[in-house]
């Protein structure tokens, strides 16, 4: 009994704390609500005994939610604490599509018909979560890693100033001279020099207009 | 402590977090409430886990969950970044170019 009311308690401060997300006036506020939120879930999962995947989660989260605060203040540029802020956008939709679907997945919960348990979890859970990562569950964490390792690349292509989206020039003039050079020696053909040519022209045909398109083209045909 | 009590609970976390990524205007804030949908759907998988087959692999599930978490918040914040360099913006109406 007060294991169901603990779980009660941290249920509600669960969402409680999800909708004060979007109902504060700050966003530090909300960043600290949102944080809220998961220590409750990941304490709920605890009561799963679930403790490796409890506690990363709480760890996790917390330190996303710092991140997430530092974010907003750079974003906003200023004391998101003292900044109200609603900034917000199809309100009466969005809200009535978040309550309908509520509904919706309420009534399911309730009137399905939900299989028989397969008995309690026993023996060490961490330890044969780690067994199976390591054993039938190989893959599912062969797959993860390349994922994440994506993730990483892209988010630091995407996040670079020099990256592929920037508006602001690649490189200085100077530098250009030297890297077009190399380039040109390197091919040999003429597509590929044609290439390095229209390459070139538009990375900095803005800036550039002093002839180091020709000059770069040449030398992809040498 | 029951199934359906968790799954309600899982149910309201996803739904609040709808409501912000479907209503809110900046960046930031929408990844907040995507945040908050995984966060009902890790709760969802646990009360699944737990009360219906307490097997060790269920567990991975969760793990897989959280990666996800992971791939999203590391991927909104590179985009809000591009965002507010290009546009010096950290609105989503300010980046509707591929709307309909």
């Amino acid at each position: 009994m007060p294991e169901a009311i603990l779980f009660v308690v941290l249920a509600v401060i669960a969402v409680a704390a999800g909708v004060a997300v979007f109902r504060t006036d700050s966003m530090a506020r909300a960043s600290y609500a949102l944080a809220v939120s998961f220590v409750a879930v990941g304490l709920m999962l605890l009561q799963f005994r679930l403790e490796y995947i409890g506690v990363i989660t709480v760890l996790m989260m917390v330190m996303e939610m710092a991140v997430m605060a530092i974010f907003m203040i750079m974003f906003m540029g200023m004391n998101p604490a003292l900044m109200p802020m609603d900034m917000v956008h199809s309100k009466k939709l969005s809200a009535g599509s978040a309550i309908g679907l509520f509904l919706l997945l309420t009534a399911g919960i309730l009137l399905a018909d939900w299989p028989e348990s397969r008995g309690p979890a026993g023996g060490d859970l961490t330890a044969s979560l780690g067994e199976a990562i390591m054993e039938p569950k190989m893959l599912v964490m062969l797959v993860i890693s390349p994922v994440l390792f994506a993730t990483l690349v892209s988010a630091l292509v995407l996040a670079n100033p020099r990256g592929r989206y920037s508006t602001y020039p690649l490189v200085p003039v100077e530098d250009a001279d030297d890297d077009g050079q190399g380039k040109g020696q390197d091919h040999s053909g003429d597509s590929a020099g044609h290439a390095a040519h229209s390459a070139h022209g538009m990375d900095h045909g803005a800036g550039n207009s002093d002839g180091h398109g020709q000059h770069h083209g040449g030398g992809g045909h040498q | 402590m029951t199934l359906e009590l968790a799954l309600i609970a899982a149910a309201a976390l996803f739904c609040v977090g709808l409501y912000g990524a479907l209503s809110q205007q900046v960046v930031v804030m929408v990844m907040m409430g995507l945040e908050l949908m995984l966060n009902g759907v890790i709760l969802a998988a646990a009360a699944f886990w737990w009360f219906l087959a307490p097997a060790p692999d269920g567990q991975v599930l969760l793990l897989v969950v959280i990666a996800a978490m992971t791939v999203e918040m590391a991927m909104g914040f590179a985009v809000a970044i591009l965002l507010h360099r290009s546009r010096q913006t950290d609105m989503t109406e300010m980046a509707s170019d591929l709307a309909g």
